[in-house]
């Protein structure tokens, strides 16, 4: 039985790894040099919150996993990533996109977090919370571009939203596991950032001239272990090394 | 990392005898070329040649290793590789500004990449099967470039000289990590050991030929040696890489797939057997593993983003356009 | 090539506190706030800046290699402006 705690920073630390794999897939294919390089650069900050997030997970667990056997050595159904993430990476109205509604989140999530009462989580979102800042201005100006630059981006971008959509609802998810960490003062409780997280997204679609579709359906499911077809096969690219030639050390 | 000999045919001067003589003593004394000086045309096109095939080497040079991103053994790894590839992006960017100063834009010169009139470094088109490879390329292929590199900073084109000043500092780090992953092979598991020499033999011949044609096969340097836009001869720096080298690989128990490699007591110097110069035209020819596929991976990625950069251009009028109307609104 | 050319940007970073900013290269970019970040990401990677300006290339007028002399040759006579011109005797001490 895994604690509130474990699980709640492997979530953490799930939700930065998948996002940082997927930013890192374009890597060497973006739409220009300069845009290739903000986008390894926003990879390489989730992989290394990720790094942080499962050091400590490790020691929680106390049973000597390190950063690697936790990303490497877990299948799907141990995976605590938000169906957000894992969607593929998709054009790049889609990866931006995407960036933008994690970045609107998570850069105020993590700004409460800092005052959390687990000082390592402190410690790490106090971090975090810096980088998400740039994630979410680079993101939101794209984002503008595209709405508000030609028929065809427009129509990507809208595209990449009703995709997109659905999955968003699951970063306000709450259940009994955080439940009890919010209380404790460790974690934060995303319900009260969703008004913020609402305008943001709101004024940012002003500009880039579309709307937000109304609050449907929302997919669910990653925070539990329940994931899409889609992460089997980043496991497979991520964890292929580990796999073949398990006990060596890189 | 990547400046490989490509030895540019340079053009017959036809420009004022006075005006040559003066900008050879500019160059005889060190002083630096400045975009806006006088150049003979000569020069001007030998280095939009070199910068930008230099250039085009850093961005083809992502793709090889870009293939080990998703699959790095471990996320140190993970995060080191891609750290150094979007570096080599970093360096292209750099080097394509360099020779836009010189009057040509970055569209002019990826075109010419991209329809095949302009080269990049051949060892690209060599594929990386295995993760050994990253170690490889690190420690072989940026340990080449480097020697070609540190002489380029003190290249006579200012531009270029900069350029090659912040990539050099900045590449520091590519061949150690590179070298780290090889010793961390060659140090493991018998797997990885056979891993770890299996790529050093796919390497080393290739890692050789970036050096360029011998000297004696060689036409076209002693022009680019006059005006010091290269300053080492390709046997010279083929040389000292081999030298640098290969008590490095002996260190690490690993063998070179050279039965000639032998050690000259008298001139200090490894001696290498005869480096297979028909696979070099060939793979520069176009008929390497992986030529097509590089080039078909880069005009893909720069086709896909044509609406992006489309819808970024657009936005920008419109926004400038909206300010303009604005302001005459208010007057 | 019917596409149209990305505009050039020059880029200067101040590093330091209590330094000017230098010309640290030149990107492409749609606009000034993409100029601006793509020069964070281009030319700060190892943090090397404090402040960033971006500056559109086509805005920099520039001196005419060939006005040299024209331009900068006439100061050089005027060795009145070096304080090695004047003479004080060594007992005055550092002036």
């Amino acid at each position: 039985m895994q604690t509130p705690l474990l699980t709640y920073t492997l979530r953490l630390a799930d939700n930065a790894l998948v996002l940082g794999h997927r930013l890192s897939e374009w890597c060497g294919h973006g739409p220009m040099l300069e845009e290739d390089l903000a986008l390894a650069n926003m990879a390489l900050d989730c992989i290394g919150q990720a790094r942080n997030f499962y050091t400590y997970a490790g020691e929680i667990e106390g049973k000597g996993r390190s950063e690697d056997d936790l990303a490497y050595l877990r299948d799907c159904d141990a995976f605590r990533n938000i169906l957000l993430v894992e969607r593929p990476r998709g054009d790049f109205a889609f990866t931006i996109l995407r960036q933008f509604l994690y970045a609107a989140f998570m850069h105020p999530y993590f700004e409460r977090l800092s005052a959390s009462k687990d000082e390592r989580l402190a410690a790490i979102a106090a971090k975090t919370v810096k980088e998400m800042a740039y994630h979410l201005r680079h993101s939101a100006e794209w984002v503008i571009r595209l709405g508000d630059g030609t028929e065809e981006s427009a129509a990507r971008l809208q595209e990449a939203l009703a995709d997109l959509w659905p999955f968003t609802g699951e970063m306000f998810e709450v259940d009994e596991t955080e439940r009890a960490l919010i209380e404790a003062g460790v974690a934060f409780d995303p319900a009260g950032i969703r008004p913020l997280w609402l305008d943001t997204v709101d004024r940012v679609f002003a500009d880039a001239l579309i709307s937000r579709p109304g609050d449907g359906w929302m997919q669910t499911g990653g925070r539990r272990g329940e994931h899409s077809e889609h992460l089997g096969h980043l496991l497979a690219d991520l964890q292929f090394m580990q796999r073949a030639y398990p006990g060596s050390t890189w | 990392m990547y400046a490989q000999a490509l030895n540019t045919v340079t053009e017959v001067s036809k420009d004022d005898p006075a005006k040559l003589a003066a900008f050879q003593a500019r160059i005889d004394a060190e002083e630096k070329i400045e975009p806006n000086d006088w150049m003979p045309e000569g020069y001007r096109k030998t280095l939009v040649r070199q910068i930008s095939q230099h250039a085009h080497s850093e961005i083809v040079g992502m793709l090889p290793e870009g293939n080990w991103i998703t699959r790095a053994p471990s996320l140190k790894r993970k995060a080191a590789l891609l750290a150094k590839v979007q570096d080599e992006g970093g360096h292209g960017l750099y080097l394509y500004s360099a020779a836009e100063t010189l009057g040509v834009s970055r569209e002019e010169l990826v075109d010419a990449l991209h329809s095949g009139r302009a080269k990049y470094s051949s060892i690209f088109n060599y594929p990386t099967p295995s993760w050994a490879d990253m170690g490889m390329i690190g420690w072989l292929v940026d340990g080449a470039a480097i020697m070609n590199q540190i002489p380029l900073c003190r290249t006579s084109f200012g531009p270029y000289a900069r350029a090659m000043i912040r990539i050099c500092k900045e590449e520091s780090f590519h061949q150690r990590q590179g070298y780290e992953i090889v010793m961390t092979l060659a140090r493991g598991t018998p797997a990885q050991k056979k891993m770890a020499q299996d790529s050093l033999n796919r390497w080393w011949w290739p890692a050789l030929m970036m050096f360029g044609p011998s000297d004696s096969a060689s036409q076209h340097s002693d022009q680019n040696m006059k005006w010091k836009i290269k300053r080492f001869s390709n046997d010279a720096l083929r040389q000292k890489f081999i030298d640098a080298t290969v008590p490095q690989g002996h260190f690490l128990g690993l063998t070179f797939p050279d039965p000639d490699l032998k050690f000259n007591e008298a001139t200090g110097h490894w001696e290498h057997g005869e480096i297979d110069w028909a696979e070099f035209n060939r793979v520069v020819k176009g008929e390497g593993p992986c030529n097509r596929e590089r080039i078909k991976a880069r005009i893909k990625a720069h086709d896909e983003g044509a609406w992006v950069r489309e819808a970024a251009l657009a936005h920008a009028e419109k926004r400038a356009a909206r300010k303009a109307a604005a302001r005459i609104a208010a007057e | 090539m019917t596409e149209k050319n990305m505009p050039l940007w020059e880029v200067f970073i101040r590093s330091r506190t209590g330094l000017s900013h230098r010309h640290a290269g030149s990107l492409h970019a749609p606009d000034a706030e993409m100029a601006l970040q793509n020069a964070r990401d281009v030319y700060t990677r190892r943090g090397e800046g404090l402040s960033i300006w971006v500056v559109p290339s086509s805005a920099i007028t520039a001196s005419d290699p060939t006005d040299k002399d024209v331009m900068f040759e006439p100061t050089a006579s005027k060795i009145y402006r070096h304080p090695t011109f004047y003479e004080v005797p060594d007992e005055v001490g550092h002036m």
